[in-house]
């Protein structure tokens, strides 16, 4: 892969990827990558968001579950706009 | 079937009891914390000697003296320890983990303080401990088959990278080395919240994931449920792990778990600092998540390495197992590189692929089992830290 990707997604099922580079800022026309099979897609980040720090694969809505790993890693608890940033302040444990 | 990884060999130093080590410590071993100032000064007189200084070892009842005992036996057992002197404030406690490290053959010398006073139990203990140096620094390394080695792992200051690179790193070396016949651990029960569903079906049979999943539920009521003040917030997961963009516990296990990689089953479940008794194979050990205290266990357990993904640059060491450090994370690379032994941060770049990160670090293990320092070792890190149960008598 010629160009290096900014987001890396684990599985197609997933409706969050990770920022793999430091310092991307909103408006940045992202490469992502979904590792199960290497395919790729564009996305615009929406956001300032830190390399580790999950982005929005699409509009979630508060009450959704947040998917990674094909997995159910949480519930949404504020809306987030595709594209946007999700961390703790809109995605909490469903477990204690 | 014959692989590529069939014929790895590595110099080490076999044991009386057959068991292959990596390192030759001379260890100067406290039954109890007011034993720890005799050690230290042992240590001192005699060069090529390692204190392990520690907290515990009085008024401990039950099974949280067992798992005290079985901690500092297992410790002395360890095949990267050559021989180990004991020394306790009375005789009773000190005779019972000697014998216990006796067991293995190595050579043991005891000592107490009580009606010796620590002047004249340093005296004497210090004659015993030269000795073993001497004798342990003539000791030669021999050639032996990587499936000898006993590789413990466990990930900490984890991030979204470490599911991504280097957990998924430490998975595949355990899918090749584990048909070659070595001996593995992985642990942290508290972190498997989350990924149960995932970590029961790994199990080589029903009936051990029935076990696992009672030993899992068990950790769950018993200390997280019986103690919790709120969500777990900055706990677990933690701060480190908050900050490199983990956000749940769901999360942060589902990426633990690629430490036992695609193919790998767990064939038995280990208390805390209990040794295998199933033969070769992949063991889960019920142990805390805290880095210091895990990889205690598991080297108590008997495991020669540890594997080590980290994210956000987790820093520990252990005073007698090489804990070798993987990351995936370029920032960590670039502001903490005197701590990592294994970048693999090409995998985020797609530069890297995942069975090249697992031959990088396969390789890694045998350099390390041959005597290479890991970053932990050359920068003295050797935390110790042993798991309380519950309060003392």
């Amino acid at each position: 892969m010629a160009e290096i990707p900014h987001l890396l997604v684990h599985e197609h099922a997933d409706n969050v990827g990770v920022v793999v580079v430091e310092g991307l800022t909103a408006g940045t026309d992202m490469l992502c990558c979904v590792t199960h099979d290497n395919s790729t897609f564009r996305l615009t980040a929406g956001a300032d968001v830190p390399i580790g720090h999950k982005i929005a694969l699409k509009d979630l809505k508060a009450g959704d579950t947040a998917i990674k790993y094909g997995e159910d890693i949480g519930k949404i608890i504020a809306d987030v706009p595709k594209g946007g940033h999700v961390h703790t302040h809109n995605c909490k444990t469903k477990r204690w | 079937m014959a692989s590529k990884y069939s014929n790895l060999t590595v110099k080490g130093y076999r044991r009386e009891n057959g068991r292959v080590g990596v390192r030759n410590h001379v260890v100067i071993l406290p039954v109890d914390d007011i034993s720890n100032a005799a050690c230290e000064a042992v240590a001192n007189n005699v060069k090529g000697t390692l204190a392990i200084p520690h907290a515990y070892g009085r008024l401990q009842f039950g099974e949280d003296l067992e798992l005290h005992f079985r901690t500092m036996i297992g410790t002395g057992a360890n095949p990267n320890v050559a021989a180990v002197v004991v020394i306790g404030i009375e005789p009773g406690w000190t005779k019972r983990i000697a014998d216990g490290i006796r067991e293995t053959g190595k050579p043991v010398a005891e000592f107490s303080i009580e009606q010796n006073g620590d002047f004249e139990t340093i005296r004497r203990a210090s004659w015993a401990a030269k000795d073993f140096v001497h004798w342990a620094t003539e000791l030669q390394r021999e050639e032996c088959s990587i499936s000898e080695l006993w590789v413990s792992t466990k990930c900490g200051e984890s991030d979204t990278t470490t599911g991504l690179g280097s957990c998924p790193t430490v998975g595949n070396m355990y899918d090749k080395l584990l048909p070659e016949g070595i001996t593995g651990f992985f642990g942290e029960t508290s972190e498997i919240t989350g990924a149960e569903h995932i970590c029961k079906a790994r199990a080589i049979n029903e009936e051990v994931g029935e076990r696992w999943y009672k030993m899992w539920k068990a950790y769950q009521d018993e200390v997280i449920f019986a103690h919790q003040t709120d969500d777990l917030s900055d706990s677990q997961p933690t701060k480190g792990n908050i900050e490199g963009g983990l956000t749940t516990i769901e999360e942060k296990a589902l990426g633990n778990l690629e430490k036992i990689g695609r193919t790998s089953r767990y064939i038995d479940i280990l208390g805390p600092a209990e040794m295998p008794k199933s033969g070769n194979g992949l063991y889960f050990m019920d142990s805390s998540s805290a880095a210091a205290e895990c990889v205690t266990l598991m080297a108590a357990g008997g495991a020669v390495v540890h594997t080590f993904p980290t994210g956000q640059g987790n820093v520990v060491g252990n005073p007698i197992v090489p804990v070798i450090k993987i990351t995936a994370n370029p920032r960590t690379v670039r502001t903490m590189g005197e701590h990592v032994d294994v970048d693999v941060s090409g995998i985020l770049r797609r530069e890297m692929t995942i069975d090249e990160a697992g031959d990088a670090l396969i390789e890694m293990i045998c350099r390390t089992a041959n005597g290479r320092y890991t970053a932990a070792e050359a920068l003295g890190h050797r935390e110790f830290s042993m798991t309380k149960l519950y309060r003392s008598a």
